[in-house]
């Protein structure tokens, strides 16, 4: 296993589509076999990074290698053998399984741009156990994706990502679309196979509950930067930045006992723009903590285990104080 | 507390044997059946369930807002007036002065050319017959109500000049303006982040505060009902399949229904590693006629042949007077069988 390379590092990537700053000096690696999770609110960037990871843009700076191959500046051609190391699943299964196709042809359809020609009667005999796989019966290979069910759609999605066995998997929000009940069966079956298979996973998402189930580290971003990253457990018992913690405190427990005894920590509804992000730390605007220094100074990274808060108000030592319990006027005092 | 109190306090809006059906190409589908539901004065009551299960439909037919194709038998009654039937014109005067609904997507339910203080200002000068220039007085105090800062600057703003939360702010501006006594919020915080819902929840439990509105809040999402309903009313497939107040129905789930859909989120401080999520085989039916059976029994796990030949009523299970389940097998140790 030590011998293996990342899945996927990532060097501060920066991806501006014209004046937007979406993508803003992010850093992350995975190790092969790892689940990280990608959290933060829409517009901080965060589908972005998994776009350029695939390549579906090309960044504007920084270096993205999956399995030790730098594939920022590749060619589409030079890009093809390596795109079976990487596949990525999309949350709307309905918008990104093409509807003229079946499901055969869609789930074999990586095997068929890598240049391994399927022919038909060979299809049916790859296909049947990458659906099986999904938990999907061999026949729905015959069928068009309008004739099944918004999870069974997902579960062909995750199949044609993982046909051509990729070394890491992009999941974009894989279960938002869908009900509790299909959200469940679809997590379960991303842990299964992970399990199994042991592709790393860059899981996307807002969902913290999803995240605290599948993810083994997390990676918390703010308007197109990494605010806070470190290990599942230690970012749910103890997170350090400031916005790691509303963001928790935020997300309200299926529990109404424990979920009315909770504080919540009101942030305020303005996400401030991307054209033109805040000076110093960007969460400044927001925070109940901010402070002179906040406006001016970009915050640094304070090392915490193997990850990392950027926050000027984390000590050394990775502690610091609490927007959920924390009054703000003896914080900054 | 306020469970409590909504137990003793007027029915506001009384929802009698509610069905909604519409004709389609290939048949009528029943959307909703059967559907009996109060909101007391000052009651926060969730309607829960997936998509499909009826409860949009419920929330429309409340405030009249269903299209003209829709059959709706039943009855609705709101401070005892009959709203099932009643004319157009009736409707109108009802809907946004003592009923009023807030969409899940504030963007597409604004005007985009007008700015937030007109459209909130017209509320007011055609059902209170307010000048132009009290209105505008009043969209200010409103716009503060819901906690939107510098309102007598944003009151001059374009709904695209707004963040998401703050529209969603300026919906709700606009469904209270008349003081309604019923408001009805379907999805208020799908569209949302959570930091941004936690406010407009805030919100809405303020106004019932401060205003004592009735709200029913329509979500699929059970931290959302947990957070702010009082009394919580299950749907599934057109029907109330389970009714309670808020802490017995997380703690003590009647139907298998109630119970598989708690158990399929993730818990706090589980990891797949250790954890599998129940799930719930099989689709949530499309229904043309709703038969005399268990709409849940395909995919229940306690379903017999009783549950296939007779639909269980509400009040078949009970827990407590206010807690009852349309159940034959209702869960025997509740909590175990949840958390399994």
């Amino acid at each position: 296993m030590t011998s293996q390379p990342n899945a996927l590092e990532i060097e501060d990537l920066v991806m501006h589509f014209g004046p937007v700053r979406a993508v803003d000096g992010v850093s992350l690696t995975i190790a092969a076999g790892r689940v990280t999770a990608l959290v933060g609110e829409s517009g901080s960037g965060k589908s972005t990074v998994g776009r350029c990871v695939v390549r579906l843009v090309e960044p504007t700076a920084g270096v993205v290698r999956i399995a030790g191959t730098d594939v920022t500046h590749l060619s589409r051609r030079q890009l093809r053998p390596h795109r079976d190391a990487v596949s990525i699943v999309f949350q709307d299964p309905a918008a990104s399984l093409d509807p003229r196709m079946l499901v055969g042809e869609i789930v074999a359809e990586p095997l068929r741009l890598a240049g391994r020609r399927v022919p038909r009667r060979e299809r049916e005999a790859r296909v049947a156990p990458q659906l099986e796989r999904v938990g999907l019966r061999a026949e729905v290979a015959r069928r068009y994706p309008h004739e099944l069910s918004g999870g069974q759609r997902q579960r062909v999605s995750i199949a044609r990502a993982l046909v051509s066995e990729p070394m890491l998997l992009i999941a974009d929000e894989p279960t938002s679309a869908l009900d509790v009940s299909v959200q469940a069966s679809v997590l379960n079956l991303l842990a299964d196979l992970q399990r199994d298979i042991g592709f790393a996973c860059l899981f996307i998402t807002h969902d913290l509950s999803a995240v605290e189930y599948l993810a083994d580290d997390i990676a918390v971003m703010y308007l197109g930067q990494l605010v806070e990253k470190g290990s599942r457990e230690r970012i749910f018992a103890r997170p350090a930045h400031p916005y790691t913690q509303a963001l928790l405190a935020a997300a309200p427990v299926a529990d109404p006992v424990r979920q009315r005894q909770r504080q919540p920590v009101l942030l305020g509804d303005d996400l401030p723009s991307a054209l033109d992000p805040p000076s110093g730390c960007r969460f400044r605007t927001r925070c109940p903590l901010a402070f002179d220094r906040c406006a001016t100074e970009v915050p640094r990274q304070v090392p915490i285990g193997d990850g990392m808060a950027a926050c000027h108000l984390v000590q050394p030592d990775g502690t610091g104080p609490d927007v959920r319990t924390a009054d703000p006027s003896e914080v900054l005092s | 507390m306020t469970t409590a109190a909504a137990s003793t306090a007027a029915i506001v809006l009384e929802m009698r044997d509610l069905s909604v059906s519409f004709p389609t190409e290939t048949g009528t589908v029943s959307a909703v059946d059967g559907v009996s539901l109060d909101l007391a004065a000052g009651e926060i009551v969730g309607m829960v369930g997936e998509s499909g299960c009826g409860k949009s439909v419920t929330g429309m037919s409340i405030a009249g807002l269903l299209p003209g194709s829709a059959r709706v038998s039943g009855s609705v009654r709101l401070n005892g007036t009959e709203l099932v039937g009643a004319r157009e014109s009736a409707l109108r005067r009802v809907r946004g002065r003592e009923i009023a609904y807030i969409f899940q997507e504030p963007m597409t339910s604004l005007n985009p050319v007008l700015t937030v203080g007109r459209q909130i200002g017209e509320v007011l000068q055609i059902h209170e017959r307010m000048s132009r220039r009290a209105a505008r007085v009043r969209a200010i105090d409103l716009l503060t109500l819901v906690g939107i800062p510098s309102a007598a600057h944003r009151v001059d703003a374009y709904p695209h000049q707004l963040s998401g939360g703050m529209r969603q702010r300026v919906m709700i501006a606009m469904a209270v303006a008349c003081g309604p006594k019923v408001l009805v919020a379907d999805e208020p915080t799908t569209a949302l982040d959570v930091t941004v819902q936690a406010g407009i929840l805030q919100v809405l439990r303020d106004l019932r505060d401060r205003l004592g509105t009735s709200i029913l809040i329509i979500t699929h999402d059970l931290g959302v009902i947990a957070d702010i309903a009082d009394r919580v009313v299950v749907m599934y497939a057109g029907r109330v399949v389970e009714r309670a107040p808020i802490t017995d129905l997380f703690a003590h789930p009647y139907h298998r229904y109630t119970a598989g859909l708690l158990s399929a989120s993730p818990k706090p401080g589980r990891h797949a590693s250790t954890t599998r999520l129940a799930e719930i085989p099989g689709l949530v039916p499309v229904l043309s006629t709703q038969p005399d059976a268990c709409t849940f029994a395909d995919r229940c796990p306690a379903a017999d042949a009783r549950c296939r030949d007779s639909a269980p009523p509400l009040e078949v299970a009970r827990g407590g007077p206010d807690h009852l389940a349309a159940c034959w097998h209702p869960c025997a140790t509740q909590t175990q069988e949840a958390n399994r």
